[in-house]
């Protein structure tokens, strides 16, 4: 088969505007639901349900599910005919009131969809008559994210739920400072979650981090059914946010949004907020480093000098493997940035930096972070879809590509590596537990990236040798 | 619940609404509600409409899918399903109008005629599928307008498929499916066509299994005019109403079209499933007997029969020492898949304990009624908290159905069986009879299940 590619790609690296018209093939991107929805599971106690049609929700959880591996219950309001003709008030209520029997939830986390935005139903309307229909029943919080697929990407559902949630819930004296920081990690694995917990707490601080599906979407076996899996941001927790010290807020895209969770308790409460990058590779988390220093005033524990002092060793004693190698990068935009943040720091020149998102800051981000991008060839393509990115990468002739497993199709026709990253993990176990913040996730990546090279090298070679 | 209660030993609720849906074999008769909307709130295994008119079409290897709405729906069925294709493989592509704000305001019309202009002319399709999807009518997009105008421009059938989400259940978009495949049937030539000819409907060649039934019948000597729609390709559906008999596998994704080319074009259809010995069996000798002028064709399906159970019997008869009184539990789409496994089960052993359909309707559910022992629970669109409180009650050692099952059985610590398209080996005919009790025997005997805290029955080898 031939795969066509719009051959439209621009060469200085802005921004490629697709046309109007055009169809979008093999999106790099997925709905704004997905993000909501994968939000609402990390907090604890709660259900997340989707206000639009039956498939919205079961083709979500499928999608989940194949990479977390975990059960996944989402919710639907299941809008039927005459749901779209008459709104969808009805049955929202009769689907929160069947949450409430079944899960016994201590959050509802609603998210809609682009059935129920097109025909313009009123959400927060329905809730608040939701509510007046129990005047004396003690109803768990519900939280409302607007989420139509039409807008954006499963990014801006997650940070909209993220934002949605600490709107809903925080509460707080602008006067009183307690010890505790709010943490908005971005889409990050379980994996990188627990990291960066451990972190916070081995800096003596306690956090709220939000959302939190470290254990939710990746715990251990059952004796029972769990019918909300434990784990998750307390309500309680969130609540706080708005008396904590401060609020970290990790992706350099993400920055660059008007209105975040942490922007808001920053303007309503006071909550002093702090954005960085992820922290992939050593710069990016010697400022996460940094920032909790400022925040606590004790330096950082000898036992991450000891795990940034392994992985800048590792990296030298592989440096001749990566350096001046190209890659092609692909993802949501954060991850896409903070991932060149690390390349930067070991030699590999991300030719090309694509994303399905389009916030338009991509290209900054990637040049901030490669000042001569322009010389070393390097583009970035927001907007695109895997149409794009393996036509691109095809011209591009990389050594490796970097991303989740939607990439592996082009990587085996174009006979290059793909390193596995970020979400979703289709095609392997173990996307729960890919590591990527922190020291110890750079030197995790790199062991990766440098070997993915060396077996290439080995495979190629007619000699076989085992040592190499 | 209604019928002799189960004995509770799990404090999962179930919905009142969703009571006369589940039901407990006993002695007294019951009327299963089936077939109506799920409740809002019930966490449904269940999809959409579109879900449904997409598995139906999707195999359809050298025609263009496109999917006319926002990325999700697109994005989500991106090569899901391990269907088979022999050569083309354009159904593995996924194209989205990929709807924007703007196009919601202003109608996504002009979007989609160029967006399939411009896709035609790229992969040259045979024909193009337009999937409609929740909002298209909303705007007021008239979707079969623009394929209409396209159609004349390019010259190749452009085909509205009307899959908006919320317009009923997964079935209806399986009409819907079947409304759009029957635009092309009747529009190829068919002056070769043998009498002594089947279409295979309801087969999707997911990990192959359309070419091993395909092999079996032509064996036979009869000739396969299409497969619709595993493998599938535009002009064998172009030229399917040729055939003298349509044999119809699956609960009913393809009855509809077997009703409307029995109308128009006289062609009867029976019912097969191809899940284990006896009904694969069955589907052979059905078809032979259709032709029953022709003596030969029953003499070498006997042969083949023979054949086919021999080479794979040895290998059956160890497997079932192991499995012997084993618990199964079955959740899947479409009822008559049960019923084939429920008979597959028990050649290998096994007991089943729950049966259930997402989309079975009440002939179906007496026929399970009539096939499962007595204390078989029986679920018609059930939920997670459904399932595992019954499969935990039931004491399973083996889940069977689909992704968003199998998580389910893993957390509890019981074996999980995929049975769904996205699975990508053959578990249809005889060597399908062989995969799956291999699969079967694979994870009811790993030893993994002793480390789980809620199978603590499950020692060291339980499995055997």
């Amino acid at each position: 088969m031939r795969y066509m590619g719009k051959g439209r790609i621009d060469m200085t690296g802005t921004a490629r505007e697709k046309k109007d018209y055009s169809a979008t093939k093999n999106a790099c991107k997925l709905c704004s639901p997905l993000g909501a929805a994968l939000v609402f599971k990390g907090v604890r106690g709660a259900v997340p349900l989707l206000h639009g049609s039956q498939g919205c929700s079961t083709y979500i959880r499928r999608y989940l599910i194949s990479h977390f591996k975990e059960p996944m219950d989402i919710a639907c309001s299941n809008f039927a005919e005459e749901t779209a003709i008459f709104g969808g008030g009805a049955n929202l209520k009769v689907a929160l009131e069947n949450i409430r029997k079944q899960y016994a939830p201590a959050v509802i986390g609603v998210a809609t969809t682009c059935l129920s935005e097109t025909i313009g139903d009123d959400v927060p309307m329905f809730l608040r008559e939701y509510r007046e229909m129990f005047p004396d029943e003690d109803l768990p919080p519900v939280v409302h994210v607007s989420t139509p697929s039409y807008q954006g990407t499963h990014m801006q559902g997650f940070h909209g739920a993220v934002l949605a949630t600490v709107t809903a819930l925080a509460q707080g004296a602008p006067a009183e400072r307690a010890q505790h920081i709010n943490l908005f990690p971005g889409m990050v694995s379980p994996e990188d979650l627990r990291h960066l917990k451990e972190i916070v707490t081995d800096m003596g601080l306690s956090a709220m981090v939000l959302p939190d599906y470290s254990r939710t979407l990746d715990g251990g076996l059952w004796t029972e059914y769990q019918r909300i899996p434990s784990g998750g941001t307390g309500v309680e927790e969130i609540r706080r946010s708005g008396t904590a010290a401060a609020s970290l807020e990790l992706g350099r895209i993400l920055a660059g949004e008007k209105q975040t969770a942490a922007t808001f308790l920053e303007t309503a409460f006071g909550v002093p907020c702090h954005r960085l990058g992820l922290p992939i590779g050593i710069r990016e988390t010697d400022r996460l480093f940094e920032a909790l220093t400022a925040a606590t005033g004790r330096p950082m524990p000898e036992k991450y000098t000891e795990e940034r002092g392994r992985l800048a060793d590792a990296l030298v004693d592989g440096h001749k493997i990566v350096n001046l190698k190209r890659a092609v990068l692909y993802g949501e935009e954060d991850l896409v940035a903070g991932l060149a943040a690390f390349l930067s720091e070991i030699g590999i020149i991300p030719v090309l930096c694509a994303s399905g998102g389009k916030s338009g800051r991509l290209k900054k981000a990637v040049a901030d972070l490669f000042p001569d991008a322009e010389e070393k060839g390097i583009r970035v393509m927001e907007n695109a879809d895997f149409v794009d990115i393996e036509a691109a990468a095809r011209e591009l002739a990389p050594d490796l590509l970097i991303g989740h497993s939607k990439g592996y199709t082009m990587s085996r026709r174009i006979q290059v590596p793909l390193v596995r990253i970020g979400f979703p993990i289709h095609d392997r176990v173990g996307g729960s537990r890919l590591l990527h913040l922190g020291y110890r996730g750079a030197l995790a990546l790199f062991d990766r990236i440098a070997n993915t090279l060396i077996e290439r090298q080995q495979d190629a070679s007619t000699v076989g040798y085992t040592y190499m | 619940m209604a019928e002799s209660s189960a004995k509770t030993t799990t404090d999962i609720p179930i919905l009142k609404e969703r009571e006369s849906q589940i039901y407990q074999k006993g002695k007294a008769p019951f009327r299963m509600t089936c077939g109506k909307h799920s409740l809002a709130g019930s966490v449904s295994q269940r999809a959409c409409v579109f879900c449904g008119s997409r598995v139906v079409l999707y195999p359809i290897a050298d025609a263009l899918h496109l999917i006319h709405g926002p990325i999700g729906c697109a994005a989500y069925t991106w090569d899901i399903r391990g269907a088979l294709s022999s050569g083309p493989e354009l159904h593995r592509l996924s194209f989205s109008t990929d709807l924007q704000e703007k196009d919601v305001i202003f109608g996504g019309e002009k979007k989609l005629y160029h967006a399939l202009v411009a896709l035609i002319e790229t992969h040259q399709p045979k024909a193009a599928f337009v999937y409609s999807t929740c909002i298209v009518g909303i705007i007021g997009d008239d979707v079969a307008a623009v394929c209409k105008q396209v159609e004349k421009k390019v010259g190749i059938p452009v085909l509205p498929v009307h899959s908006e989400g919320f317009k009923g259940t997964k079935k209806d978009g399986y009409k819907a499916a079947c409304n759009a495949l029957f635009h092309l049937v009747g529009q190829g030539d068919v002056s070769d066509v043998s009498p002594y000819s089947i279409n295979i409907l309801g087969e999707f060649n997911i990990g192959g299994e359309a070419w091993i039934i395909r092999d079996y019948y032509q064996r036979m000597g009869v000739e396969v005019v299409s497969t619709m729609t595993g493998d599938g390709r535009v002009d064998d559906v172009r030229r399917s109403h040729g055939a003298a008999l349509n044999v119809v596998q699956c609960s009913g994704a393809m009855t509809t079209l077997a009703e409307m080319m029995q109308e128009k074009y006289g062609i009867p259809y029976i019912r097969v499933s191809y899940f284990g010995i006896e009904d694969q069996s069955k589907a052979l000798y059905d078809v032979a007997a259709h032709f029953s002028d022709r003596p030969e064709i029953m003499e070498r399906t006997r042969r083949i029969v023979r054949d086919e159970v021999q080479r794979i019997t040895p290998e059956l008869r160890k497997i079932r020492q192991a499995l012997e009184g084993k618990r199964a539990a079955i959740y899947v789409g479409g009822a008559f898949k049960a019923f084939s496994l429920i008979k597959a089960l028990r050649y290998l052993g096994m007991d089943v304990v729950l049966a259930g359909s997402q989309t079975g309707n009440e002939a179906d559910y007496e026929m399970l009624r009539d096939m499962c022992d007595d204390g078989t629970i029986i679920l018609d669109d059930a939920n997670p908290l459904e399932l595992s409180k019954y499969i935990l009650e039931k004491k399973a050692d083996l889940f069977i159905g689909g992704v968003k099952e199998r998580p389910i059985a893993y957390k509890m610590g019981i074996g999980f069986c995929d049975h769904n398209h996205e699975r990508k080996i053959p578990l249809a005919g005889y060597s399908g009879m062989l995969n799956f009790a291999r699969e079967v025997y694979g994870t009811v005997s790993s030893p993994v299940w002793q480390f789980a805290p809620g199978r603590k029955e499950a020692g060291p080898g339980a499995g055997g």
